[in-house]
């Protein structure tokens, strides 16, 4: 009886477990990113460029609509005006959305922390974010690096959104 | 038909392109009336990315300023810096040592190239060319490596100080930039090959977006996007600063006015740097890199401007000092402000599909228009 129920129960959890791995694999392995609002939007393209191209590890269709985004790489400062704009961008991707803030003046205001009247300090204030760049602008390879440790997040099953819905 | 333009009837349609929009470069707000497919008006709505620079520079010192204007006009971060310094060595009456003119001007004139590289393959991209793109950045990232092994930093480099440079060369700078020569001649020629001469390119550029000399006047256009109107407005000719009264290049005038004439300018532009690294990079003088300057500078009381050609045009640092270490007030004009403003003289009567070209040919760095 014990060994029936046992059997019953890790039948449905290998089959739900095995389709949430092929799910998140295939998420974590076909990003489609977007976004860019100033210098670090260069390097941003840098990396989309020849020699460090990301399309290697599947992120290489940049979406212009956040309609058809996966993670929204906020390369850039994000100004009073542009909050607003920035919330409904994010409100307007569909499930899974992850985020990235790229460089110091998405992750705390950085350069331009001190002494302005306009500068968002730090996109967390206004959309959650999953993984932070540090740098001004960070070195290609450091934005390299946080796709993949998004990527190992989402396989693992432990990032915003996924833990959201687990607890649906 | 024509009469109409300017204004706004029944039946016209408002399309709003960005703030988050590809072919704005950034986040430029386009507010545009058509009729049918006519741009009858272009409203560009700005500020959404205004981090209120000029505000910053008032608490910040001297030597402290001059990082956050990388930040203005990114892709001429060192040119941006060199306005700065500039400035605040005229208020002071330093005199820059040879070596770090001569340095500067090199490094300029890098940046410059760097600069339209990425104008050329990004403004493909806008066209529908995205092969160019990577052409573009594959031998940017060789400017970026030279850039790094002297400064230090990839795009925001803060390399020039008041009084001269933060460091001196790197040993392999020479080396690395005549190899970049060499292979960049050629690219040239490639660049040509691609798009210049291509007959579909000609057609999306020939003709589109035409603005008239006196209009660039009027509307103070300056760099690659006055000099496509036969505007002649090139700083490094007009007031020469470091050591562009010292070698030889050429202003490059095109008197067509269109998408096609910018785009040549752009083009022939990257000639000339070239010819001016040449004639520098074997002839940097030996000596100090930095003149000796107090710890902490201070300003005598007064008004102080200077200018400098970016890879967009005309930057004007204005400061007014109390006599304090930090500055009273500092005003930027920047280049690519009045570029903008031209856009809607230029749009109006077009089509719509055109707009991605003449802005395009702008080379609008919005963070440069906003500050």
């Amino acid at each position: 009886m014990i060994f029936r129920e046992k059997y019953r129960r890790s039948r449905g959890g290998i089959v739900l477990s095995k389709l949430d791995d092929v799910i998140n694999w295939a998420r974590s392995n076909s990003f489609w990113p977007t976004f860019a609002t100033s210098c670090c939007g260069i390097e941003y393209m840098a990396v989309a460029g020849a020699k460090y191209d990301f399309s290697r590890f599947g992120f290489e269709v940049a979406r212009a609509s956040p309609r058809q985004a996966d993670v929204i790489i906020i390369a850039g400062t994000i100004v009073n005006k542009m909050g607003p704009v920035l919330k409904r961008l994010y409100d307007q991707m569909g499930d899974p959305k992850y985020v990235i803030a790229m460089g110091a003046c998405a992750i705390s205001g950085g350069p331009f922390f001190y002494n302005t009247y306009s500068v968002v300090k730090g996109a967390d204030h206004i959309i959650p974010v999953d993984v932070y760049v540090a740098g001004c602008p960070p070195r290609p390879e450091a934005l390299l690096h946080a796709l993949i440790s998004l990527q190992e997040k989402i396989k693992k099953g432990l990032t915003r959104e996924q833990i959201k819905s687990g607890n649906e | 038909m024509l009469e109409e333009i300017g204004t706004t009837t029944e039946g016209d349609l408002i399309i709003n392109v960005g703030p988050q929009h590809p072919a704005t470069h950034g986040v430029l707000h386009l507010v545009i009336t058509l009729n049918g497919e006519t741009i009858k008006k272009v409203e560009p709505h700005l500020g959404y990315i205004h981090r209120s620079i000029e505000k910053m520079c008032e608490s910040l010192t001297y030597r402290q300023f001059i990082y956050v204007t990388s930040r203005m006009d990114y892709l001429s971060a060192h040119i941006n810096n060199h306005a700065c310094a500039l400035c605040v060595e005229k208020g002071m009456q330093v005199e820059v040592p040879e070596r770090a003119q001569v340095i500067r001007v090199i490094m300029d004139e890098l940046t410059r190239i760097a600069s339209h590289e990425l104008w050329w393959g990004a403004m493909a991209m806008d066209i529908g060319a995205f092969t160019p793109f990577f052409h573009a950045f594959r031998e940017r990232e060789k400017i970026n490596e030279i850039m790094e092994e002297t400064c230090g930093a990839r795009l925001t480099m803060n390399y020039y100080v008041p009084g001269g440079l933060m460091a001196d060369l790197h040993p392999d700078f020479q080396k690395k930039v005549k190899a970049f020569i060499t292979l960049f001649k050629n690219k040239i020629d490639e660049y040509d090959e691609l798009i210049t001469g291509n007959i579909i390119f000609i057609n999306r550029m020939k003709g589109v977006g035409f603005l008239s000399k006196e209009d660039a006047v009027s509307f103070g256009c300056t760099g690659p996007s006055g000099r496509g109107s036969g505007l002649s407005c090139d700083i490094r000719k007009l007031y020469p600063y470091a050591v562009y009264d010292k070698v030889q290049f050429d202003e490059i005038l095109e008197t067509d006015g269109d998408s096609l004439a910018r785009y040549m300018v752009r083009i022939r532009e990257m000639k000339q740097s070239i010819r001016i690294i040449e004639q520098l990079i074997d002839n940097i003088p030996e000596g100090d890199f930095q003149a000796k300057t107090k710890a902490v500078l201070k300003l005598p009381k007064g008004e102080f401007y200077t200018r400098v050609e970016t890879a967009r045009g005309e930057l004007g640092v204005y400061i007014v000092s109390e006599g304090a270490t930090t500055p009273y007030r500092i005003k930027f004009r920047s280049p690519g402000f009045s570029n903008l403003s031209a856009l809607d003289t230029m749009a109006r009567g077009g089509k719509l599909g055109d707009l991605v070209a003449m802005m395009g040919t702008l080379d609008l760095v919005i963070p440069d228009i906003d500050r």
